[in-house]
C-alpha cells in the first residue's frame, strides 16, 4: 500500500473542525440518558449491602403491589450460563456476565445487582426497591489481593481452583523467553522490588445509561453509550434469549468509557423490564452506582527482578503480577505479562500474571489494560538500575531497546520497533536539556523523572460505507462509536482521498442494522482499522466514478484517471475531454448506472504496537506530603496523525489519567467490605487547576502496513506516567515509593521513616 | 404529593413547569423541559456537568430544587448560540479541539463563560482554578485551558 507523504495532504494532517462538533457545544448531541419514549417507564436496581452473602431468599411481593411497579426481574430471569464450560464474547466469558449483570447465588461485591424494578416514575421504582425483602446469609470477605490469596481466606467461586484446591486465583498467565536461572546467573547487577497500586476507576463523566423498547412483534431497540453497539446486541442476546436478530442496538453519543464500556450492565436488566411491562424502559446510574459497580480496574501486587552486566546490557528480567479480578475472573494480567519487558531486548524473561478474585466489582478494561501497572514496576526498577550503574535513565533504555524482527516474551515478532526515536525525542527536547532548580524554597522538593510505555494496539473487525448523494457531497457510515475524535480523522481521509472540500464530507456512526458488524471501539484499534475500511470503500467508489467517466465519454475505464476531485482522461491518447468533477457525476449517476456507493468488511491486520516515553518534572511540599506536577513531556509514535488534534488530545488525556492514578486516585472499603468514596469527591480524579499544560510530541513514522500509515494512538499515553512520577518523586526526596497513589498521608509517612527503613 | 407550578425565565425566554418539590432543578430541566444540554454527572456538585447560571451566577443545577428557580432567570448551554451564531467560546472550542466525548463540554463552556465575565483576562492560573469545578476525564484541560485563554484574547480584541 501506498503511504501518502505530507507534501500531497490537503486535509490528512490538519486540524479540521469535527463533524460532530457544533451538536457537542451547543447541547444538541444525544447522550444515552438524553433519550426518551412515549409511554416510557424508569428502571431501578437493587444492589447487596454486603460485600459476600449467599442470598437466602428474594420476596419481592410488597414490592409488586406497590401502585405503578409495573415488572421485576431478578436472577432467575437471566440467562444462566453454567460455571463448567466457558461461552466467549470477544474476551468476555458470559459465565462471569450473567453472573455479574445479577448476583445469582451470592451477592459478592457492596453494590452487586440483587433485583430490578420498573415503575411510571423514578421514585416509585427506588420506593419498591426498598420493598424488596431480601434475606442474606454473611459471609467473611476479601478486599485485598494478601486477604484473598492467604491459606484460610475466604473462597469466593467453589469452582474456581488453583494448584489442585478451591483458591481466589483463577488463572494465570506466562511470557518467556531464554532460560531466566541463566540470566540473573550471567548478572553483575540485581535489582528486585514488590510494588502495589490502587484499584482506579476510568472516570468517565456519563453514568451508564440506557433506554430499551420491546415491541410487541418481539424486537427490542436498545439506545445506550457503549464502546460497541454490536457487543451491546450480542451479550444482550446472550444474557436474555433474544435473539440477535430481533434486537437493534443504535449507539447514543458515548461521554467517555476509557474501556469501561466494552461490557454493559443496565442493557439486559431493561430489556427484560420492557418485555415484562409491555413498555419502554429507561434506566440511568447515578455516580454511586457507577463507582460501586462497575468496573474499576485492578489493584495489583507486582514483584520485578532485573538484571544487568555493569555496562548497562539487562540479561534478565522477571516479573510477577497479581491483579484484583474483582468479584468474578477476568483481571488484565495480558497488560502486565506482555507489555513489561516488551519495549527491551532482554534475553531472558520470565513474566507470570495471577488473576484473584475478591469482594470487590468485577474490573473492566481500562485504557492499555494492566499495562500501566507492569510499566509502574518494571520502569521505577529500571530507575533504580539506572541510578547503581551509574547511567542515565534515558541512555540505559536507548541501549536495551528491542529492534525490528525481533521476539518478544510475549509470543509476537515486531515488524517496526520505533522506542529508540521516543527516547531520542525526550533526550533532545528542551524539557530534558533544561536544568532543574531541585530545591527552589524552604520545604519545597524538585525532581524529574522519565519512564517509558509499550501497548500492543489492534486491527480487528470494521465496516466502512461510503456513498454520494445526488448533490455531490460524500456521507461515510463506520461501525464505530467515536469516544475521542474518530470521525473527524475518517472526514480528513475522505475529504483528501476523494479531493472534495472537507465541508462536503459528514460521517456517522451507523447502528447494528445500518453497517456491517464493526467490533469495539478499544484496543487503540478504531482509527487505524476504520481508516483502512473507509480507504477502501473510497477505492471502490473512485472505481466506480472512472467506469461513469468512461462511459460518459464513451472511452475505457482504464484511460480515465481520477484526480483532484475529477475524473480526467489519462494522457491525450485517452480523448481529449474537460474533467467531471465528482459533483458532476454524482449528479448524473442514474443515467449513467445508478447510485453511487460502496462498502468495504474486513478483519483488519497490520497494526503496530505503540512506543511512548515521558519526562515529567514535580514538586514536593515535604510538610504535607503534596506531589505537584510542575511540567510533562510526552513523546509517542503515532504513524500518521490525521488529525494532530485529537491525536495529542488522547496523549494529554491518557497522562492526565495517569496523574490521577499515581498521585490521588484510589478505591477506599472499610471493615465490612465497603466502598467508602464513591463519589467526585471523596475519589479525587484531577481537576484543572492540579494539572501543566501536557506537551506531546507526535513523532510521526508510517506504519507500513496501513495506507495512511497511521498507528494506535489512545492506551500507551497512560502507560508510562506512574513509574515516571514515581522517579521524579524520588529524584526530588531521594525515596523510593513503592506504592501508588503518592497522595499526601502516604508521602508524609515515608518522609517520617528514617533513612534506613525504606 | 401535590406538583407545584413555577414560573421562570430560561435563557431569556419565559417559562413554567410543575416540578415535585424534591425535584432538582437540573431534573426539571431534563426531564420536564426537555433542555438536556445540560448534563447529569455526579448529583452531588462535584463535577460540573450540570453548570448553568442562576441570575447570572455559576451554579450545579443538580445542587439547586427546581422550585428555587420562581421568579429567577435560569441560563443553559442551549441559550449560548445565538440562532447560527456560536458564542466565541464555542467556535473556540470546535478550532482547538478542546472537547473529546464532549458530555463535561456544556459545563464547561458555562462555567468559562462565568469566568470571562468576571475576568475578561485571566491568567492560565485563573482559568485553571475558575474552571477546576468542572471535572473532564478525556482532555487533560490542556486544550480546554488554551482555548479559553484564546477566546479571551480574542473578546478583549473585538472590545477594544
Amino acid at each position: 500500500m501506498n503511504v501518502i507523504t505530507p507534501a500531497e495532504n490537503k486535509w490528512i494532517g490538519t486540524r479540521t473542525v469535527r463533524p460532530d462538533g457544533a451538536d457537542k457545544v451547543t447541547g444538541r448531541a444525544a447522550y444515552a440518558a438524553d433519550t426518551t419514549m412515549p409511554g416510557m417507564i424508569w428502571g431501578k436496581v437493587l444492589r447487596s449491602p454486603h460485600a459476600h452473602a449467599v442470598i437466602k431468599s428474594i420476596d419481592t411481593s410488597k414490592a409488586e403491589a406497590l401502585p405503578g411497579v409495573k415488572a421485576m426481574v431478578t436472577a432467575k430471569d437471566i440467562v444462566d450460563f453454567p460455571t463448567d464450560k466457558s461461552v466467549m464474547l470477544g474476551i468476555q466469558d458470559m459465565r462471569w456476565m450473567c453472573r455479574n449483570v445479577m448476583a445469582r447465588e451470592k451477592a459478592l461485591f457492596h453494590g452487586h445487582p440483587i433485583a430490578a424494578v420498573a415503575a411510571t416514575t423514578e421514585e416509585i421504582a427506588a420506593e419498591a426497591c426498598r420493598l424488596i425483602d431480601v434475606q442474606y446469609e454473611v459471609l467473611p470477605h476479601a478486599i485485598e489481593i494478601e486477604d484473598a490469596i492467604k491459606p484460610d481466606a475466604p473462597i469466593l467461586h467453589p469452582f474456581l481452583q488453583h494448584e489442585g484446591k478451591p483458591s481466589n486465583i483463577a488463572g494465570t498467565m506466562v511470557a518467556k523467553l531464554g532460560d531466566i536461572e541463566q540470566g540473573f546467573a550471567e548478572a553483575e547487577v540485581v535489582i528486585e522490588r514488590t510494588f502495589r497500586t490502587r484499584p482506579v476507576h476510568q472516570g468517565y463523566i456519563e453514568p451508564h445509561a440506557c433506554t430499551v423498547s420491546y415491541a410487541a412483534d418481539g424486537r427490542a431497540t436498545i439506545w445506550s453509550s457503549s464502546q460497541g453497539q454490536f457487543m451491546v446486541r450480542a451479550m444482550t442476546s446472550l444474557l436474555t434469549g433474544v435473539p440477535q436478530s430481533n434486537i437493534r442496538a443504535i449507539p447514543a453519543e458515548i461521554g467517555g468509557g476509557f474501556g469501561a464500556k466494552t461490557i454493559i450492565y443496565l442493557e439486559p436488566l431493561a430489556l427484560l423490564l420492557s418485555k415484562k411491562s409491555g413498555r419502554p424502559v429507561k434506566m440511568v446510574m447515578s455516580r454511586d452506582e457507577v463507582m460501586r459497580a462497575t468496573g474499576p480496574t485492578s489493584g495489583s501486587l507486582s514483584t520485578v527482578k532485573i538484571g544487568a552486566k555493569k555496562d548497562g546490557t539487562i540479561v534478565a528480567a522477571q516479573g510477577t503480577f497479581y491483579l484484583q479480578a474483582g468479584c468474578l475472573p477476568g483481571s488484565p494480567i495480558r497488560g502486565p505479562v506482555g507489555c513489561s519487558f516488551a519495549p527491551y531486548a532482554i534475553p531472558h524473561v520470565l513474566s507470570v500474571g495471577y488473576d484473584v478474585v475478591c469482594n470487590r466489582s468485577k474490573v473492566a478494561a481500562y485504557r492499555a489494560p494492566g499495562a500501566p501497572i507492569g510499566a509502574y514496576a518494571t520502569e521505577c526498577v529500571l530507575d533504580e538500575l539506572a541510578e547503581k550503574l551509574g547511567i542515565d535513565p534515558l541512555e540505559l533504555r536507548h541501549r536495551n531497546s528491542a529492534k525490528t524482527g525481533m521476539k518478544a516474551a510475549y509470543g509476537a515478532t515486531f515488524n517496526q520497533v520505533t522506542f529508540e526515536e521516543t527516547i531520542e525525542a525526550i533526550q533532545n527536547h528542551e524539557h530534558y536539556k533544561t536544568p532543574l532548580e531541585k530545591n527552589p524554597r524552604p520545604g519545597i522538593k524538585r525532581g524529574r523523572g522519565v519512564a517509558s510505555g509499550f501497548w500492543y494496539n489492534a486491527g480487528g473487525e470494521s465496516s466502512a460505507q461510503v456513498n454520494l448523494t445526488e448533490d455531490g457531497n460524500v456521507v461515510v457510515i463506520t461501525g464505530h462509536p467515536d469516544v475521542g475524535g474518530s470521525r473527524a480523522s475518517i472526514a480528513n481521509v475522505t475529504a483528501e482521498l476523494l479531493g472534495v472540500e472537507h465541508d462536503r464530507v459528514s460521517v456517522i456512526i451507523g447502528d447494528t442494522a445500518s453497517i456491517g458488524f464493526s467490533n469495539l471501539t478499544g484496543g487503540s484499534r478504531v482509527t487505524f482499522a476504520s481508516a483502512m475500511v473507509v480507504t477502501q470503500s473510497v477505492e471502490k467508489v473512485i472505481g466506480q466514478l472512472k467506469e461513469r467517466a468512461a462511459k460518459i465519454w464513451k472511452i475505457d475505464p482504464e484511460a480515465v484517471i481520477y484526480e483532484n476531485g475529477a475524473c480526467r482522461p489519462a494522457g491525450p491518447n485517452a480523448g481529449q475531454f474537460p474533467p467531471l468533477a465528482l459533483k458532476d457525476l454524482a449528479a448524473k449517476a442514474n443515467e449513467t448506472g445508478g447510485p453511487i456507493g460502496a462498502g468495504v468488511q474486513l478483519n483488519t491486520q497490520g497494526a503496530d504496537p505503540g512506543f511512548a516515553t515521558h519526562v515529567v518534572d514535580v514538586e514536593v511540599d515535604v510538610d504535607l506530603g503534596i506531589v505537584r506536577v510542575l511540567r510533562y513531556t510526552a513523546a509517542q509514535d503515532v504513524g500518521r496523525a490525521l488529525h494532530p488534534s485529537y491525536v495529542e488530545g488522547q496523549i494529554q488525556g491518557g497522562v492526565v489519567q495517569g496523574i490521577g492514578w499515581a498521585l490521588s486516585e484510589e478505591y477506599l472499603y472499610d471493615k465490612q467490605g465497603r466502598l467508602d468514596n464513591a463519589n467526585f469527591l471523596d475519589y479525587r480524579m484531577p481537576v484543572c487547576s492540579d494539572v501543566p499544560m501536557i506537551e506531546a510530541v507526535v513523532l510521526e513514522i508510517p506504519n507500513p502496513r496501513h495506507p495512511q500509515g497511521v498507528k494506535g494512538v489512545g492506551e500507551a499515553p497512560i502507560v508510562p506516567p506512574l513509574a515516571a512520577i514515581a522517579n521524579a518523586v524520588h529524584d526530588a526526596l531521594g525515596r523510593r515509593f513503592y506504592s501508588l497513589p503518592m497522595s499526601p498521608p502516604k508521602v508524609t509517612e515515608v518522609m517520617d521513616l528514617p533513612l534506613a527503613a525504606e | 404529593m401535590a406538583r407545584i407550578h413555577v414560573t421562570t425565565t430560561i435563557n431569556g425566554e419565559p417559562m413554567e413547569f410543575l416540578c415535585e418539590p424534591q425535584q432538582s432543578l437540573l431534573d426539571a430541566l431534563r426531564n420536564n423541559l426537555g433542555l438536556t444540554g445540560t448534563k447529569e454527572g455526579c448529583g452531588t456538585g462535584d463535577c460540573g456537568a450540570c453548570s448553568i447560571t442562576f441570575d447570572g451566577r455559576l451554579t450545579c443545577s443538580c445542587l439547586v430544587l427546581a422550585v428555587e428557580a420562581e421568579g429567577h432567570e435560569i441560563g443553559t448551554i442551549e441559550g449560548m448560540a445565538q440562532g447560527e451564531t456560536l458564542h466565541p467560546l464555542q467556535r473556540k472550542f470546535l478550532e482547538m479541539a478542546a472537547l473529546q466525548c464532549g458530555i463535561c463540554t456544556p459545563g464547561v463552556l458555562i462555567a468559562a463563560r462565568a469566568l470571562l465575565e468576571k475576568n475578561p483576562d485571566p491568567t492560565e492560573t485563573e482559568v485553571r482554578f475558575g474552571l477546576a469545578g468542572n471535572l473532564c476525564r478525556c482532555t487533560g484541560y490542556d486544550k480546554i485551558v488554551r482555548a479559553v485563554m484564546e477566546t479571551a484574547a480574542e473578546m478583549r480584541e473585538t472590545a477594544s
